[in-house]
């Protein structure tokens, strides 16, 4: 940990409207502050981290290392348009309908 | 309450069908009268779809009278957690954002129990995308415990448990991320089961954090568990990190091994914050396997404690991007209300999601935004490797930990309104997920208010034969997996009290 960078940060510093923008939600003022105090008690918790010594341990992203799962290439059965559009909000022929993204 | 078959086990069950002695029909029937009775009090169930359960029951009965029986499941009905696709049923979530989905295709697990002759049976409340310790935080009402309808069953997979413990199921699936299983089982009184990280295939789950979860069954007894895991494990190609080994017959395999075992007694589980009540039960448990000739062992799992705060880390990272897909595009919720195609992400997402949801989706979007990822997604993932080195370690000296499954009695609903109070509830399960390992939670007492003690017992990879035959034998010697709740009593108040709800 030499990388100021890499440092966490302040638990108090999470900038929630940067945040949920990123995460795409809409989040309300009252959500905002309230949101902000837990989670800054939960990261206050995980700051705990810090005394851990990780100088030359690798990470895992799985328990059970598995690599290069190959299939055949090779078409196989798929859901039927009809079956994929069935729980769509909005759809028009075989096609979802979306509001106007370019003018 | 008419079923006098709702607290059977499968076996029992079983030896009825295949004897002439019952039908799958009548069975269900019978259920289904249970259901009604109780489940307006305990709310285990977000839907249940009698018709199409009674046709898979007829045809269940239709296979034996040609002679074509598929073996100890046919007939025997299994409810599903309501994030396990079943073709044709709701697949909610226990999410606003699912509320109106009917799932295209069948999961793995539910196309091998229907392959094995099982009755899906109805969907299993939940904690909204199994983000939860208690089954509070399901949009459509919160699931109760069985022992005592003012407690949470745990969670997330608090309606699987609950519906074991209240006679409405035969077995149930559930996922466990963090707990998920093994805490709802010991809330309530039954034997849950956490496979290896992939022994059993993901497809068809709704994803929360996909390097932690796996499907396994919650069952009224170990024999039972098995039985139930040995129909849904196996390699799937559908789920790429689904494991190539072989499936044993896992009942048999348990009859023939007797150990004795080497146990390890893990000392950083039995420290502050652990109910006197349940260490006391689990003290019980390991002189039982001393007396058996079991060799115990006090060994350390040092990075314990940093378990909570990199599963903390890893998961919420890893939902944030899973639930990314719910943006009110192609299926779950839409606003009406949006202004433009961005503004519609985030207005279905804020219309959607429960505060629980959000609040991950907030934190794993904080620990992997830019400046940020290294100090704490791979901090974590580097800990991970740690704790999982601290429990390879461990297996050099002992086959197995015996532990408990939760420090804490099931509590009283509403009482953990912090977020993080009840993310310290899975100090003892989650560090089985960061590894990978299999964990089981089997009853091992009551407290003296009465409500259930699990025992964990945690295993090696690939190695639920062991696992099974170990928490088999201590079950066999004791009879409170026989034990079930007063509901006649509860649920008569509880309908006196809440007039509008009972059916």
């Amino acid at each position: 940990m030499t990388d100021p960078e890499k440092q966490m940060s302040d638990p108090k510093s999470l900038d929630i409207d940067h945040i949920a923008t990123l995460a795409r939600i809409a989040l309300t003022a009252e959500e905002k502050a309230r949101f902000s105090d837990q989670l800054g008690e939960v990261l206050a918790h995980i700051e705990q981290l810090k005394e851990v010594e990780i100088a030359g341990v690798e990470p895992t992203a799985h328990a059970f290392p598995l690599f290069n799962v190959w299939a055949e290439d090779v078409p196989q059965p798929a859901l039927p348009v009809d079956v994929a559009l069935k729980s769509a909000p909005a759809r028009r022929d075989n096609m979802f309908v979306v509001p106007k993204v370019v003018e | 309450m008419e079923s006098k078959h709702h607290y059977e086990t499968i076996a029992e069950l079983a030896a009825l069908l295949s004897g002439g002695k019952l039908s799958a029909v009548e069975l269900a029937q019978g259920l289904i009268e249970r259901r009604k009775a109780v489940d307006p009090a305990v709310r285990a169930f977000n839907s249940f779809d009698e018709a199409d359960a009674l046709a898979q029951a007829r045809a269940s009965d239709e296979r034996r009278a040609a002679g074509r029986p598929l073996g100890p499941l046919d007939g025997i009905p299994i409810g599903l957690k309501d994030v396990i696709a079943v073709e044709g049923q709701p697949l909610t979530a226990s999410s606003r954002m699912l509320a109106n989905f009917v799932s295209p295709y069948d999961s793995t697990v539910a196309r091998k129990l229907k392959d094995a002759g099982a009755v899906c049976w109805g969907r299993l409340n939940l904690d909204e995308f199994a983000m939860g310790s208690s089954t509070e935080n399901s949009a459509f009402g919160a699931t109760r415990n069985p022992w005592d309808l003012e407690r949470v069953p745990g969670g997330s997979s608090g309606g699987s448990a609950a519906a074991l413990a209240a006679g409405e199921a035969c077995a149930a699936l559930g996922s466990d991320t963090g707990g998920s299983i093994r805490q709802p089982a010991a809330f309530c009184g039954v034997v849950g089961l956490k496979p290896t990280y992939g022994l059993v295939s993901r497809y068809g789950l709704i994803a929360f954090a996909s390097s932690l979860d796996q499907i396994g069954p919650f069952a009224r007894t170990v024999g039972d568990a098995a039985l139930v895991l040995g129909a849904i494990a196996g390699h799937d190609p559908l789920d790429s990190t689904s494991f190539r080994v072989d499936i044993p017959d896992y009942r048999s395999e348990i009859a023939k091994r007797r150990g004795p075992w080497r146990l390890g007694i893990p000392r950083e589980y039995f420290g502050e914050g652990l109910d006197p009540e349940i260490g006391a039960a689990v003290e019980a448990a390991i002189r039982f396997y001393r007396n058996k000739g079991c060799e115990i062992k006090e060994v350390s799992l040092p990075h314990t404690r940093y378990g909570i705060g990199a599963y903390y880390i890893i998961a919420t990272a890893e939902c944030s991007s899973n639930l990314a897909r719910f943006d009110g595009i192609r299926y779950g919720h839409r606003s009406k209300d949006a202004a433009d195609a961005v503004d519609l992400y985030f207005r279905s997402r804020a219309e959607g999601f429960g505060a629980e949801v959000k609040r991950r989706i907030i934190l794993g979007t904080y620990v992997l935004s830019s400046g940020y990822h290294d100090a704490y997604y791979l901090r974590a993932q580097k800990v991970r490797t740690l704790i999982r080195q601290d429990f390879l370690d461990a297996y050099r000296e002992v086959d197995a930990l015996i532990t408990p499954t939760s420090p804490v009695l099931p509590f009283k609903a509403g009482e953990k309104a912090d977020p993080l109070a009840m993310y310290l509830c899975d100090v003892y399960t989650i560090g089985v997920n960061l590894a990978g390992l299999p964990g089981i939670s089997l009853p091992c007492g009551f407290s003296k208010s009465g409500l259930p003690i699990g025992l964990q017992l945690i295993g090696q990879p690939y190695r639920e034969a062991d696992l099974l035959a170990i928490a088999a034998a201590y079950e066999g010697a004791h009879e409170w997996h026989t034990r079930h709740p007063d509901l006649e009593a509860s649920v008569a108040a509880w309908n006196a009290k809440n007039p509008g709800r009972a059916s």
